[in-house]
């Protein structure tokens, strides 16, 4: 994999969706190294010393800049808001691209692709690469509302068939990804699942899939500080390749690790619903 | 001491493996790498959350998640050598014994320029880790590190305690430390209470002072200070109150360049 680059960004353009903020920052060597799953690190203002970790939805072309990142933020705290009020033309200090990326099948397989909220933002540059590679793409999307129900609209583009469930039934049908998850994965016959989302999300699916025999990849959102590695402040319980327990740092071991390989209900105990820095 | 390049070192903890950083060329031109303190045996560090914001500082109680010694000489030394990199290592333990074993195994490792014992971990007695409250510690595993370092220089990391720091340089130094590190983390509190340390800008005038006090007590003791430093002024701050290097930490966790970016200025001559 290409080495990641700190760099100054600019926005492009910043635009409102539901309860998502859309921007599209350009970032010279950013985009070109960029593969789905990976993400990145985004100073805030002065005095707040964490970085903001942010999913990178997809890139694209921009007359006279070249290829940009499209970045999904989710303003509900002082850092996160400041993101979403930046206006065009503002530069952004970011690393990245970081972490792991999806890894895709060899052969030509059916795949599910399940994402929760802003988190499903990497699943659709997935969707594009699984599609390029001849895969069935089955979407399984869901949210609280419609509001935080990310391009539902661009899914239907991206995918052969797209599921959506709300928790308030608002869109789609009423339920949670827990609920459907099984029958969706039968109906598509998958044999590679994707999942972005929550953590209780991400163990619903993961455990799915093993039932099914279907190999899962779960991009796991940790609490960040750096992002790069350095300050060890997103430990993710794993098993390893060798069979033993470690905890490893979600944004560079990560974010996407094997399903089957997450101790899931340590990472349940140690984080109950905490975010990051917002 | 050892001889450096450049003032400017990379402090314990955080700088990852070293790898990280040279992927993004944030290793050039530095004096000095100092690794993640390493204990005897791989630590998982402590439970989540670990890190909390705070204006201008990082509360952090990682617990010292690392590979273990013999991991690291296998996997980790080789590397951050092969680079051409001064190498500090940054050990830690449960036990002056267990100080005194990793210094002993160290010393026989080829490549390494120097140990640090880290004497200032704030939230020791919550990871079970070797609880260094009084200065009279701090001698106690200083003096057995040095024992077993053979020909290394050992710095000693010493409590950022304003009113006692020139006391602990004193004795570190009497049990044989060539050079003392001031201005590490203040201890401190994460949101829910549990014990950790501060750091990051908010402490940078704390940790100038430790190194006033110091340099006043102790004139011929080679100081290193470090505390918040994120540019080429903050570092010629240090210099100028007498400091022969800085470290550069919790500032690469915002900003992965800034050491780098730091020893360039530095090294660009005075301004």
């Amino acid at each position: 994999m290409k080495a990641p680059l700190h760099t100054t960004g600019e926005v492009l353009s910043s635009k409102r969706v539901g309860a998502y903020q859309h921007l599209t920052v350009v970032a010279p060597g950013v985009a070109e190294r960029f593969r789905p799953g990976t993400f990145v690190a985004v100073s805030v203002d002065g005095t707040r010393l964490a970085r903001r970790a942010l999913w990178i939805h997809g890139v694209r072309a921009v007359g006279g800049h070249g290829p940009a990142l499209q970045l999904v933020v989710e303003p509900v705290g002082p850092g996160t808001r400041w993101l979403a009020e930046r206006p065009v033309g503002a530069r952004l200090e970011l690393t990245g691209p970081l972490g792991r990326a999806f890894a895709l099948p060899k052969e030509p397989v059916a795949t599910l692709l399940v994402g929760e909220g802003y988190a499903a933002a990497p699943l659709f540059p997935l969707a594009e690469r699984l599609r390029e590679r001849g895969c069935q793409v089955n979407l399984l999307l869901a949210a609280p509302d419609e509001r935080h129900l990310l391009s539902a609209l661009e899914a239907r583009r991206s995918a052969r068939a797209v599921t959506v469930v709300t928790a308030d039934g608002s869109v789609g049908r009423r339920g949670s990804v827990a609920d459907v998850v099984a029958g969706v994965l039968a109906q598509a016959a998958a044999e590679v699942v994707y999942a972005a989302g929550p953590v209780p999300t991400l163990h619903a699916v993961a455990a799915v899939a093993e039932q099914a025999g279907a190999w899962s990849q779960t991009a796991v959102e940790q609490p960040l500080t750096c992002g790069t590695g350095l300050c060890h402040g997103c430990p993710l319980p794993v098993v390893g390749e060798d069979g033993v327990a470690r905890v490893v740092r979600a944004c560079t071991e990560g974010p996407v690790v094997r399903g089957d390989r997450v101790r899931w209900a340590e990472l349940a105990g140690t984080r109950p619903g905490a975010g990051g820095p917002a | 001491m050892i001889d450096l390049p450049n003032p400017v070192v990379v402090a314990a903890g955080c700088g990852g493996t070293g790898r990280e950083l040279a992927a993004l060329g944030a290793l050039e031109g530095i004096g000095a790498f100092t690794t993640r303190s390493l204990t005897l045996n791989p630590r998982a560090g402590g439970p989540a959350p670990r890190i909390a914001e705070t204006p201008s500082g990082l509360v952090h109680s990682t617990g010292l998640p690392g590979p273990g010694l013999e991991i690291f000489l296998a996997t980790e030394l080789p590397w951050l050598v092969q680079q051409g990199l001064r190498v500090v290592v940054s050990l830690s333990g449960a036990s002056v014994a267990e100080h005194a074993e990793v210094a002993r195994r160290l010393a026989q490792a080829p490549g390494i320029r120097a140990l640090e014992v880290d004497l200032a971990v704030p939230d020791a007695r919550a990871h079970g880790l070797l609880d260094v409250r009084e200065p009279f510690h701090a001698a106690n595993v200083v003096a057995a590190v040095v024992r077993e370092a053979q020909d290394l220089p050992v710095l000693a990391k010493v409590r950022s305690d304003v009113l006692r720091v020139a006391e602990s340089a004193r004795v570190v130094t009497d049990a044989g430390a060539s050079a003392v590190v001031v201005g590490g983390p203040q201890a401190a509190a994460l949101p829910d209470g549990r014990p950790a340390g501060l750091s990051g800008p908010a402490v940078l005038p704390l940790a100038l002072r430790c190194v006033g006090e110091v340099r006043a007590a102790l004139p011929g003791v080679p100081v290193i200070g470090c505390g918040g430093i994120s540019t080429a002024a903050d570092a010629r701050a240090f210099l100028d109150a007498g400091a022969v290097a800085v470290q550069v930490g919790t500032a690469l966790l915002h900003d992965p360049t800034t050491a780098a970016r730091i020893a360039a200025d530095l090294a660009g001559g005075p301004s």
